[in-house]
């Protein structure tokens, strides 16, 4: 049988506000064990929550930037449930009435197509605390650093049918989030997490099939394979004949595989109710239209004036409006040299090419787009040719020189464009090398066109590589064919 | 000293008659000796209060008191106190020490008042007899066989037993306004919102709220002036002006509309209560005030919300107390599970058990519409019964409880118990202010007069129940106790 996978994500995303969603402690990351706890995240009898108004702000600036409704009012609700890391023993979260309502995400997938994936609605909860197995003989710890977090969950109807489309899905969710600057987007570090909701269905089929969630998973990797495992793994049972239960599953990373969680009858009645201590928070047109004017340019909108204004290739605009911090340095180096194709062809090559051996993110680059697009002017001037640039590059990258300019005099980079001096360095190695005329006037003419290559090779060896290769090819070209 | 009121006893303070030392002595001597009885305070902070107290004179004798300055109260034990134990009348707090300040704790200190101790209550404030703490069951001052009223039971009998001029009491349901009928005091819960809840342990959060309990309307006005207003850290404490609730006291009440509504005089009023609250509003009618009949025709289905939603909001409220990061731990838990289910059931007692259940099931999938969201409805409905009254009446009168304080372990089924607060309850549904005034003696029990009015009318109310009390002198009576 044909089965079509049906996909939908939640999405948590950790909004950068300094404080924590509903109290005046620290949510900076990596500080010791409980540092960063104050009597409401503790839960301390008597303390209460008071919104913070920032992490309001990022998730109407979300709800905008995905073109979802933001309605007039929503409402705090808890969601009850045991849990050590839990300190109050519910979690205020939203439900009936979320912060941003309907929206739409485009996503580019491998072949350039583009598609919607609806958002069904967004809501802001706190986070939860940490709860430490390892080095507590037979204890578990408790870290509440991170309880009272606040998160975005952004919940997408199931309109993804491949590992692919889900993978394209949160990386256009991370593009939209950093670029509007309300998550670092950090995987690693847990600033976005995804619970996988994956079913099978027999193609033609509508009635969607029974679902298994996968929590947790947390890099863009881990979801495209804690998909592909499950598709296979509901592949096999229905072909056998078999029922997929509704459960949640955990992805295991080293195993590489999901694992049953627990089971829609062992899951929790959360109770959720609205919570006593939040007035329902109530936004008005002026409050949204102030939003909107402090949104950046978005992902799809760059993409769209990369490929209209710049004229770059779809895939060149989508690769380099990955990130924020990648297109804000592309279009940096783009200004300094003033070819677009020629500052895109080297962020994507030789920068990115580099920063991915390191390991480093572009906000981590030891050359600043500053020193490339200096770089780049000199390609653009012919002063040097694209053999030098690179050396330069290299020295850059291993911050031996500040600018471009300096090394390009001190290593003798400067491209020999002096007809006269390229002329007599083509004359001597013809005059060096009479077997290869003779081969080559004997050629056919398609062949010549390849054996030129060596002559060229041998003036660029001789000017030790300043010499402008399109100029001495020309020239070459010129007095061999000057023989036949 | 112990029989002053709190205005007495600044007007001495200010003429220098006696220190804040000695007052504060006096009055912990006082404790000390005939508290054994009463069971009114959990815990006595004698060093802590002679401490306050010397600040206070030493502030005096700069010249820099305030009205408050030097005043002894003490605090019903839900509101958190730095440093203090705070244990909501729970064995599941008997460990806990506060490491800051209720807000309103905090705005009384810095108004200089001294406090004495920590009262007595029902467990996280639930019961009308104060006979659900883990403390034990206070005594009504006026006869130790009979209960104080609850939750702030505790507040209420140290206040009429003269071990401190005023206390701070919650009211959810009824918790200040019926414990100060028992008693034969003045309590007043002021309109939800009106004073910060950041500190005082929840028990339902939309209902409970913070009010003074004191001898007269006019100590209870004192201490509104320094308890009300917005606070940054209380999401629901509204941001309005705070009139000052001292002035304006004496207004005459010539014209007065006083609203008798007719489901708080049906049946199950005690003849005797009945009695004596009708005698109160011919009072007020000799002092000018106009009566009529009035309607609030959802008033039997208050009980029925209030045991929804608050129950609700508690299960969900109480489940931080589950041994991990502070309070009762059960020994040796075997695992989580065990953990949480030992430490709960050994830390709560029969009544916060039986709310918790009730507010789990009532929030259960399946449940929620038939009885939460009904719940809520009815809420509304009642809220609209008073703004409809409030249109026709400036005030509502009426009884405080059906009955006069019982004898301990006479209402040994929850649901007798419940029905003391069906004329309070409603209030706390609706949200507005009430007071509760000594209107009687019958058989040596003090009988409580309940004052309504509209949201943030705690001034009128205050005016109200004042020109009353210069009329009348029950609120003078005072309990003769035996050590």
């Amino acid at each position: 049988m044909q089965w079509e996978v049906v996909i939908g994500l939640e999405v948590h995303v950790q909004l950068s506000t300094c404080s924590k969603i509903f109290s005046g402690a620290s949510t900076a990351f990596g500080a010791e064990p409980n540092t960063q706890a104050c009597g409401i995240d503790l839960g301390l009898p008597g303390t209460l929550p008071v919104l913070n108004e920032n992490a309001v702000a990022m998730a109407v600036r979300f709800g905008l930037a995905i073109n979802a409704e933001i309605p007039e009012y929503s409402v705090f609700e808890r969601k009850n449930y045991f849990y050590p890391d839990l300190p109050k023993g519910y979690q205020t979260s939203q439900m009936a009435h979320p912060v941003v309502g309907r929206g739409e995400v485009d996503i580019t997938l491998g072949d350039g197509t583009v598609k919607t994936v609806r958002i069904h609605h967004a809501h802001m909860e706190e986070d939860a605390g940490k709860s430490l197995h390892e080095d507590y003989s037979g204890m578990t710890g408790i870290d509440l650093n991170r309880a009272g977090t606040p998160l975005l969950e952004i919940v997408s109807e199931p309109d993804m049918h491949s590992a692919e489309e889900a993978s394209a899905y949160i990386r256009a969710i991370h593009a939209i989030v950093t670029y509007l600057g309300i998550s670092d987007g950090n995987m690693a570090e847990g600033s976005m997490r995804c619970d996988v909701n994956v079913s099978l269905r027999p193609k033609g089929q509508e009635k969607l099939g029974t679902r298994a969630e996968i929590k947790n998973v947390n890099s863009f990797r881990f979801v495209e394979r804690a998909i592909a495992f499950e598709i296979e793994r509901q592949r096999e049972i229905l072909e056998d004949g078999g029922v997929v239960i509704q459960e949640t599953r955990l992805y295991n990373p080293d195993l590489d595989e999901t694992r049953s969680m627990r089971t829609k009858e062992e899951a929790n009645d959360y109770r959720y109710f609205p919570c006593p201590d939040l007035l329902p928070l109530m936004l008005d047109e002026a409050y949204i239209e102030h939003q909107r004017s402090l949104l950046p340019e978005l992902p799809s909108e760059k993409r769209q004036r990369f490929v209209e204004s710049l004229g770059l290739s779809t895939y060149d605009a989508d690769v380099l409006t990955g990130s924020r911090a990648l297109a804000e340095y592309f279009e940096a180096v783009q200004q300094h040299c003033s070819d677009a194709k020629l500052a895109a062809n080297w962020v994507q090559g030789d920068l990115l090419g580099r920063l991915n051996r390191d390991g480093l993110d572009i906000t981590e680059s030891p050359v600043s787009a500053e020193q490339l697009g200096g770089l780049l002017v000199r390609l653009v001037d012919d002063t040097i040719n694209g053999k030098g640039a690179k050396q330069v590059f290299a020295d850059l990258w291993e911050r031996k020189v500040e600018t471009a300019d300096e090394i390009i005099d001190a290593r003798g980079l400067k491209q020999v464009t002096d007809t006269g001096a390229i002329e007599s360095l083509c004359d001597q190695v013809i005059a060096d090398n009479p077997v290869q005329v003779t081969q080559y006037r004997e050629a056919s003419e398609d062949k010549r066109g390849k054996m030129i290559g060596f002559f060229v090779g041998q003036v660029m060896k001789a000017s030790r590589g300043t010499a402008n290769p399109p100029q001495v090819n020309a020239m070459l070209k010129e007095k061999l064919d000057a023989l036949l | 000293m112990h029989d002053k009121t709190l205005a007495e006893l600044a007007r001495g303070l200010a003429a220098g008659d006696f220190s804040s030392r000695e007052l504060t002595t006096s009055l912990l001597e006082r404790i000390k000796r005939l508290d054994p009885v009463l069971n009114s305070f959990i815990t006595v902070t004698d060093e802590q209060a002679l401490k306050e107290a010397d600040a206070a004179d030493a502030l005096r004798h700069k010249g820099e008191a305030g009205i408050l300055s030097g005043l002894p109260l003490a605090y019903k034990d839900i509101f958190c106190t730095e440093g203090v134990r705070t244990s909501a009348g729970s064995k599941m707090l008997d460990n806990f020490i506060a490491p800051y300040n209720a807000t309103v704790v905090e705005k009384l200190k810095h108004a200089g008042t001294v406090s004495l101790g920590k009262t007595n209550m029902d467990e996280f404030a639930m019961g009308s007899s104060n006979e659900n703490s883990w403390y034990g069951p206070v005594k009504n001052p006026w006869n130790p066989t009979l209960v104080p009223g609850g939750s702030s039971g505790g507040s209420a009998a140290a206040v009429a037993a003269g071990f401190v001029p005023a206390a701070l009491g919650t009211d959810t349901g009824g918790s200040i306004r019926q414990p100060a009928a028992f008693c034969g005091i003045t309590g007043l819960k002021p309109t939800y919102g009106r004073v910060s809840r950041y500190g005082m342990i929840a028990y339902a959060s939309s209902l409970d709220q913070a009010g003074p309990m004191a001898r007269t309307a006019e100590d209870c006005a004192m201490l509104m002036n320094a308890m009300a207003g917005h606070d940054t850290r209380d999401s629901t404490s509204v941001s309005r002006n705070v009139p000052d609730y001292t002035q304006g006291l004496d207004k005459p009440l010539n014209g007065l509309k006083i609203g008798l509504p007719v489901e708080y005089f049906g049946e199950g009023l005690a003849p005797e209560v009945e009695t004596a609250v009708r005698e109160a509003v011919r009072v007020y009618e000799s002092l000018g005030a106009q009566v009529i009949e009035v309607s609030l025709p959802h008033t039997s289905m208050a009980i029925p919300a209030y045991y929804v939603i608050a129950p609700a909001e508690a299960s969900s409220n109480l489940s931080r107390y589950d041994g991990v990061r502070f309070g009762h731990r059960c020994d040796d838990p075997a695992d989580l599970e065990d953990l949480y289910k030992r430490t709960r059931a050994e830390g709560f007692g029969d009544e916060v058990k039986r709310r918790i259940l009730i507010g789990t099931h009532t929030l259960s999938e399946g449940f929620f519409d038939a009885y939460y969201r009904k719940a809520q409805q009815v809420r509304r409905l009642i809220r609209q019964d008073f703004l409809d009254a409030f249109a026709r009446v400036d005030v509502l009168m009426g009884p405080a409880a059906p009955t006069t304080a019982f004898e301990l372990g006479a209402k040994a089924d929850p649901v007798q118990m419940y029905l003391q607060d069906i004329y309070t309850i409603a209030i706390n549904l609706a949200g507005i202010p009430g007071i509760s005034v000594p209107a009687g003696l019958v058989d040596n029990r003090p009988v409580g007069l309940q004052i309504l009015g509209p949201h943030f009318g705690e001034a009128h109310l205050l005016n109200v129940a004042h020109v009353y009390q210069q009329a009348t002198d029950w609120h003078q009576r005072r309990p003769e106790i035996k050590e």
